[in-house]
């Protein structure tokens, strides 16, 4: 056992670059660059605000998960705390004295970048989880003790998002924390008696919402409801999706999004402005680089030999995974609108931040699989 | 047993194949959700491609429609009568403009509106959409046009625009010929739906006349500017133009130098002058005086002009050429003489005494000359239109027997087929007529007032004028028309036709008894002939004419001599109101009586005597006398018309080789 830890420590820089898994990479470039090519054509085929930031955080963002891939499997473990703990900070900060913008505070002012916390904190609730259950043994994690705390660590960050407000994060927070929760061996019983629990609640849930969100999820069930108003975002976007066909209307041809008839277009609804100009055949292959992506993920959970490593990158890939299925649906109208971006491919620098940082832990793991932590 | 691979012994292994198997769980539920997405897209992009390409069209391409370009109107000799003109117009779209109010206080400067005009324009705003287009001005003057182009820079979202608009070059002339057009009201969408097919604001249709009538024709068809907007409705580039057809042109048969010429002669007067080709039908002239000029509506006429023509005492809204009903007075005498003859109520020998009066059942009646003509016979009596002679001749001949003639001359009944809406029919008086719409039985005396065209008879000046035609023409049926039929038959062959229906004879008697209402249910024929015995209608015609060129004609003094202008006519001088026995005695002068009580003048001709070819009706209002106020008139319109005569001939041959 220690010989294993030693050697592992002995990793030099080109044993640990030959380690890299570089279809991840891959696919990570792919993605990257079909998304900056979308937004050249969101700024209507100009290089423009959008593009130029998109591309440098991609470039910035992309180089600095390369470097933490060198970063031992340890010491995110040892900072896993820490870093929940700072990002919690952030969410008290941002509610505090956040930046308001769209009638939501979500961001904080860093001087150098605007910083949206609850995007960070879908990383970090899963770093913390993987940390928290990784020493815990199979009997007790089902123990009164874990259930509350695992349940504080959890609703915490979410009733922060929630009353910035921002009701799609928050739900994206919570599904992939309930999903780390039940890999790590929950009992299947709590997920259904909380699941019954939170349907019974669902209509005060609704009663508590914001008349938006309530617009928006009752537009979901009826979109002719309302088709300029709440109903326009996914009318607007079948209609862009729909009418891309199989090939598409063409590289910066796509005339809903062009005439601006799509809204949201560089964030959300990327997927939208993607399939009307490249059609079935790019949003599969599209699917594909991302199905790659999380399997590639999910394959180096399941190589890796610490608890730690292995938790993180199945619930890493499964987070990925809800975001594109969630983003998908909503967009094809699958789903109600919520605030919730493509990874990688949406405008965004927390959201590309936090993805690069969950990749870097995953490259980490890959890297250092054979790897034990205390 | 295998050694654990894992620090923690037991509890770590099951610990790890519980993840692993909830991972493998979720992999499945995550291959399903992405199977499920990637069905979504199909069934989007593949399977219901067609319908969203469609909806995807709908929101991106629009449709600007032009209003479509109105045919003209021509004369006979192809002078543009109703045409379009370039106009210059300003049009904002109040969803472009950044600051409305400080942009309209500019052009309020710029085009010196007025306070009037500015409020009329803020209110036409609020009432439009904001993407419609607000038309500031319809027309716009050079100088107006050029000072908003010379600070367009200044005046975002103002438009100047080179337009169409209907124009009348010869203003008043063609007024009641034509009609008018004006801004599509509500009513006109709901009646045609061409009209509404159409529509665009500003879209401007006919209102009265053969503007409104041949509608469908003149109307045209838009053009259509397809052009890619975006989302807020502005648009980006124009992708597809058509160009619409230009309405129908219609062909009038009128002559505008002599349209114009009846304008004149009818200045200051109220009444109405029309002029027929005697064998074609076709109307050379049609006049309503006072009229006004129809360009003023082109912009939406200002109240104080609109007051001027509306409460005007002479009434030039009413085309009186087709919708003025009179008393047709002496004109009608010819028709009375001519059905005493056809049913032989008397010989052409047939000899009156003319005291000046006449007693019958108890009353007097009074011939227009107070000392009376003396002995006259039927010539006499209709060159010097004596009353007295056709008291005597009606009361022979009876009202009934005077209906069907006159009626199968054409009063009392519309000359054109649905051309005019406002086309009147008249009335000739019958006793199955009184009974039936005043539920009194006819009165002798009645009879003898109708056969010097007076008392319940009404006649239009066109049909006059057409009663006129049809005895010069050598009594056959015709059918006036205003605009070139393309079909027209040619002069030789209209005279064959008339030829070969001479030589009929069988149909002579039956002809006549025939009563009128059959005549009507079964429509005469064109070129039918309407007479028993031709000799007839010759010596009426030759009556008229010795009213005209003999000395003691009524008509004498407005004679021409020379053979080429010779014409021949009747006047009528139609009372107004009864007069009393004071007025007899007084024998006032026209001047001397109050305007509304002044008789109509009427003068109806026909001309070359020699060889008749047109026929005309003159009617002054309250003018006086026929012979004194409506005969002058004519006399110099003849010489006209006979003058145009070769020019008109040149081009109905033409016409007839174009065909």
């Amino acid at each position: 056992m220690f010989e294993q830890s030693s050697y592992s420590e002995q990793y030099t820089f080109f044993q640990k670059l030959r380690s890299f898994d570089f279809v991840l990479i891959f696919c990570v470039i792919c993605l990257g660059i079909i998304s900056n090519f979308s937004m050249y054509s969101t700024d209507g085929g100009e290089f423009l605000y959008h593009s130029k930031s998109h591309f440098i955080r991609f470039v910035t963002f992309f180089s600095m998960m390369i470097f933490l891939s060198f970063f031992n499997l340890r010491f995110w473990h040892s900072t896993a705390y820490l870093f929940y703990s700072i990002t919690l900070g952030f969410l008290i900060w941002a509610s505090m004295y956040g930046v308001t913008a769209s009638g939501s505070q979500r961001w904080i002012n860093l001087y150098f970048i605007n910083l949206q916390p609850s995007e960070l904190m879908k990383i970090a609730i899963i770093v913390c989880f993987a940390r928290y259950f990784h020493r815990e043994q199979m009997p007790n994690i089902n123990s009164f003790k874990n259930i509350i705390i695992s349940m504080a660590i959890l609703l915490l960050p979410i009733l922060l998002v929630v009353s910035q407000p921002d009701l799609g994060t928050s739900i994206l927070i919570a599904i992939s924390g309930v999903i780390v929760l039940w890999l790590a061996g929950f009992n299947i019983k709590y997920f259904i008696y909380s699941g019954l629990t939170l349907i019974i609640s669902l209509p005060f849930v609704i009663s508590m919402l914001k008349p938006y969100q309530k617009q928006r999820v009752l537009t979901f069930f009826n979109p002719d409801r309302d088709p300029l108003g709440a109903g326009y975002q996914i009318i607007q976007s079948k209609i862009a999706v729909g009418s891309g066909g199989l090939t598409g209307k063409g590289y910066l041809k796509g005339t809903q999004s062009y005439l601006e008839f799509l809204p949201e277009k560089h964030t959300d609804f990327i997927f939208t402005l993607f399939s009307e100009e490249h059609g079935f055949i790019g949003s599969v292959i599209l699917l594909i680089l991302y199905g790659v992506l999380i399997f590639r993920i999910l394959n180096i959970g399941s190589h890796s030999r610490s608890f730690f490593g292995k938790l993180f990158c199945y619930g890493f890939g499964s987070a990925i995974f809800v975001y594109v299925a969630v983003n998908m649906s909503m967009v094809l109208g699958l789903l109600p609108i919520v605030g919730s971006p493509l990874p990688i491919m949406s405008y965004g620098g927390s959201s590309m931040l936090a993805t690069m940082i969950g990749l870097s832990i995953v490259m980490s793991t890959k890297i250092h699989s054979k790897q034990i932590i205390h | 047993m295998e050694l654990p691979v894992f620090d923690g012994g037991d509890s770590n292994v099951r610990k790890f194949n519980t993840v692993n198997r909830r991972v493998f769980i979720l992999k499945i539920a995550k291959g399903i959700i992405f199977t499920g997405i990637v069905a979504r897209l199909f069934s989007l992009q593949i399977t219901e491609n067609k319908k969203y390409l469609t909806l995807s069209d709908k929101n991106r391409l629009r449709e600007w429609r032009l209003p479509p370009v109105r045919g003209e109107f021509e004369d006979y000799f192809g002078n543009v009568v109703a045409g379009n003109t370039k106009v210059y117009q300003l049009h904002v779209v109040p969803e472009q403009v950044e600051d409305f109010k400080y942009l309209m206080v500019r052009l309020k400067n710029i085009l010196s509106l007025s306070d009037k005009q500015f409020s009329k324009i803020v209110k036409k705003k609020k009432q439009q959409k904001p993407w419609e287009t607000l038309i500031i001005s319809e027309s716009l003057t050079w100088d107006q046009f050029s000072k908003v182009n010379f600070y367009l820079h200044e005046l975002s979202g103002a438009k100047p625009v080179l337009s169409v608009a209907r124009s009348y070059p010869y203003k008043a002339n063609y007024t009641h010929v034509l009609g008018y057009v004006a801004q599509a009201s509500e009513s006109d969408l709901l009646e045609n739906e061409e009209i509404k097919n159409k529509h665009v604001p500003g879209l401007r249709v006919g209102k009265t006349g053969l503007e409104k009538t041949f509608e469908n024709s003149l109307i045209g068809t838009n053009s259509v500017k397809r052009y890619e907007v975006n989302a807020f409705g502005k648009r980006i580039n124009q992708v597809d133009f058509k160009e619409g057809e230009k309405g129908q042109k219609i062909k009038l048969t009128i002559d505008t130098e002599i349209q114009k010429l009846c304008n004149e002669l009818l200045a200051e007067k109220s009444g109405s002058i029309s002029v027929m080709d005697i064998f074609t039908g076709e109307i050379i002239a049609m006049h309503s005086s006072p009229s006004f000029d129809p360009n003023l509506f082109m912009y939406g006429i200002s109240y104080k002009d609109w007051d001027l023509i509306r409460k005007n005492p002479l009434k030039p809204l009413i085309n009186k050429t087709i919708s003025g009903l009179y008393s047709p007075g002496s004109t009608i005498k010819p028709i009375v003489a001519l059905s005493a003859l056809e049913n032989d109520v008397i010989s052409t020998k047939f000899k009156v005494n003319c005291t000046g009066k006449m007693e019958m059942y108890g009353q007097t009646y009074h011939c227009w000359k107070k000392k009376g003509h003396g002995i006259v016979d039927l010539r006499d009596a209709i060159k010097q239109s004596c009353d007295t002679y056709f008291y005597e001749m009606s009361r022979r001949l009876g009202v009934d027997r005077l209906n069907i003639t006159a009626k199968r001359f054409g009063l009392g009944n519309t000359v054109f087929k649905n051309l005019y809406t406002e086309e009147k029919k008249g009335l000739v008086p019958s006793t199955k007529w009184k009974k039936n719409a005043l539920g009194k039985g006819w009165v002798l005396g009645e009879t003898l007032i109708t056969g010097i065209g007076q008392g319940y008879i009404q006649t239009t000046p066109l049909q006059l004028c057409l009663m006129t035609a049809q005895l010069a023409n050598g009594g056959f049926k015709i059918f006036p028309r205003i605009t070139v039929d393309k079909n027209q038959e040619s002069l030789e062959k209209i005279k064959y036709k008339m030829e070969a229906r001479l030589k009929i004879t069988n149909e002579n008697s039956s002809s006549l008894i025939r009563s009128a209402e059959e005549i009507f249910t079964k429509g005469e024929k064109e070129y039918n002939k309407l007479f028993r015995n031709q000799e007839n209608i010759k010596f009426v015609l030759e009556a008229m004419s010795a009213s005209t060129n003999e000395v003691r004609g009524t008509s004498y003094r407005s004679r021409i001599d020379d053979p080429k202008y010779r014409f021949a006519g009747k006047t009528g001088t139609a009372q107004v109101k009864k007069i009393t026995k004071l007025q007899r005695e007084l024998d006032l002068d026209t001047a001397q009586i109050p305007y509304e009580e002044r008789d109509h003048a009427w003068y109806v001709a026909f001309g070359p005597y020699k060889d008749p070819r047109y026929a005309l009706c003159v009617l002054v209002e309250h003018g006086g006398s026929g012979s004194a106020t409506a005969a002058p008139l004519a006399k110099k319109l003849m010489k006209k018309i006979i003058d145009r005569h070769e020019e008109r001939e040149k081009i109905r041959k033409n016409n007839l080789v174009d065909i």
